[in-house]
């Protein structure tokens, strides 16, 4: 069973649940956990080891022969994305705009574009027991992580397929990046705090859920902040409350120094205990 | 004019708390561009009115007419986005999947293929109760192109600030080192990177300053939440010193941003003694820097 951990703000909690319940999961079970944050991934602060693997991840970007161009000019009037412009007698690539779709390097009636692996990240993968941990990687300076959140999705695909449980934290927002994420999996979990804030960017979310048609509930992270509008926003509109985290300024400490949680909070463990066993309820 | 953006790596490191108390000090002197299109908040604080609203279209996606194609299946082998499959003897697009990069609509030697422009969400200009302009925006969900809105929103605020001749755009950026964060950043003057004290908080401020620093925009930095871990607040500390960031000042954990913000208000509404003295200094220090 695939299930991901995502919401619409940042900075609520997605990657201190996600690591937190592989982490118990695979106390007992298979369990993989991907960080999909491919921008800011974290997970790697909280699950070390030295063994791990690299995948080095690569993209095809049109490369300029300027041998074979007779300047025409039309791949510049195709790219959708301004990735290619004519610069006196010369066309240039602007890989970071680049979506990869090849109309340019296979329409050029020159065959002056050929495409080129460039790249575009890494995907890191670590052993712990019955944990396997990736996290992936974007290079800093490029623009799109759907490809890299989609490669590392096609990896676990290809390797961890046998895995009991597959975690997954996702890009926070609801845009691509995020949707790209949460599209593959079985059930969402949506993590959000009790403000404002929380709310609205939770009703994002929500929406983009349900409009792919998956099963979801939410965990609301430090309750006691803020008010309880979210308590009466969720009945109001029919959402499991899955479980609720405590507001303690221990474990804000304990996460900033990269600490795992659920040992040492008892109200940490116990809403752990409530997600696993309804995903337990599921699978 | 100069543009002034508020950036973090991380989300959830008090980014647009700080940007709604800025906007409180600098006041008749910004226009406020909200550029996290994505996950839009400071409108809670805000709190505009009289807002104009346009549509916003950005991009394609293609459309394939039924009548005109005749399966030959080109358009489905040269996607490299899976975004068309066959349909009741024909072929249709998944538009989820569909980039808008069009190259069936070159290659389909029926003309059966047309490109149908995007309503990607819709941007707004609105008054605020501390007298400056704010431009605004929402993506819609699962929507490309947040890269373009932000664009646009920063276009928007700089042609308000023009006409209302104000010499500052103040702007609040989205989490993370992607399109919408390189948008926001390109034509920035100079940018305040809020992190916090933690390893997560480290780890994101110094992807994010790798990017910025590819732009060579000068930055200065707030530390948020500095009383967490001491330790990781010192490695903050160095961190700037050795990469010549401007270190603007440290905030301790205050539980004043959530009460503030479950009222609608800005750190200073909700505690002037406390935070107006720190954010008027914050303020008369971006502008001597800059």
């Amino acid at each position: 069973m695939r299930v991901a951990i995502a919401s619409g703000k940042g900075g609520t909690g997605k990657t201190f649940l996600a690591v937190n319940l592989a982490l118990k999961a695979a106390e007992t079970q298979t369990t993989l956990l991907m960080d999909l944050d491919v921008e800011e991934p974290n997970g790697g602060i909280f699950i070390q080891g030295d063994d791990a693997e690299i995948h080095k991840v690569t993209r095809a970007i049109p490369s300029w022969d300027p041998g074979a161009c007779n300047l025409c000019g039309k791949c510049i009037s195709w790219c959708k994305f301004n990735a290619l412009i004519k610069l006196g007698e010369m066309i240039l690539v602007m890989p970071p705009l680049c979506h990869s779709c090849y109309a340019c390097s296979e329409l050029c009636p020159m065959q002056a574009l050929p495409m080129e692996q460039q790249s575009l990240g890494e995907i890191r993968h670590l052993k712990l027991g019955k944990l396997d941990f990736t996290e992936s990687k974007l290079d800093v300076g490029l623009e799109q992580s759907s490809p890299l959140i989609e490669r590392t999705l096609e990896l676990a695909d290809e390797l961890f397929a046998d895995k009991e449980l597959q975690i997954l934290d996702s890009p926070p927002g609801t845009a691509c990046a995020m949707v790209s994420a949460v599209k593959t999996v079985d059930y969402v979990i949506l993590i959000s705090e009790p403000t404002p804030f929380g709310i609205f960017d939770l009703n994002l979310a929500v929406e983009t859920v349900r409009q792919l048609g998956l099963p979801f509930s939410v965990v609301i992270n430090r309750d006691g902040i803020g008010n309880n509008d979210i308590y009466d926003y969720l009945e109001k509109e029919g959402i499991p409350l899955l479980a609720k985290i405590p507001n303690q300024r221990k474990i804000a400490e304990m996460y900033s120094r990269g600490e795992i949680i659920y040992q040492q909070v008892p109200e940490v463990d116990e809403a752990l205990e409530q997600i696993l066993s309804k995903l337990r309820s599921l699978s | 004019m100069k543009e002034i953006v508020i950036i973090s790596g991380k989300g959830g490191t008090g980014k647009s708390s700080i940007c709604a108390a800025l906007a409180y000090v600098a006041k008749e002197e910004v226009v406020v561009a909200d550029c996290d299109v994505d996950a839009a908040d400071l409108h809670l604080i805000l709190n505009p009115k009289n807002s104009e609203v346009q549509d916003f279209y950005s991009g394609v996606i293609a459309e394939i007419d039924p009548k005109k194609c005749i399966a030959c299946g080109l358009c489905q082998q040269i996607c490299r986005f899976d975004a068309i499959e066959p349909f009741k003897k024909a072929y249709r697009v998944i538009d989820m999947e569909c980039e808008g990069c069009g190259y069936c609509y070159y290659i389909c030697p029926e003309d059966a293929i047309t490109l149908v422009e995007q309503n990607v969400g819709k941007f707004l200009v609105s008054d605020t109760r501390y007298g400056c302009t704010l431009v605004h925006a929402h993506l819609k969900i699962g929507a490309d192109n947040s890269g373009k809105l932000v664009a646009k929103v920063k276009s928007e605020a700089k042609a308000r600030a023009n006409a209302e001749h104000k010499a500052y755009i103040l702007a609040d950026g989205s989490p993370g080192i992607g399109c919408p964060v390189i948008a926001s950043l390109s034509g920035a003057d100079y940018v305040i990177l809020v992190t916090e004290s933690s390893k997560s908080g480290l780890s994101d401020l110094k992807r994010v300053q790798e990017l910025v620093s590819k732009f060579q925009i000068p930055s200065a930095c707030i530390v948020n939440k500095a009383d967490i871990n001491p330790g990781v607040t010192s490695d903050i500390h160095k961190y700037l010193t050795k990469n010549k960031i401007h270190h603007m000042g440290d905030i301790p954990y205050a539980e004043d941003f959530h009460k503030a913000i479950a009222m609608g208000r800005c750190l200073i509404e909700e505690n002037k003694e406390r935070w107006l003295p720190i954010f008027t200094d914050y303020w008369q220090d971006i502008k001597e820097k800059i």
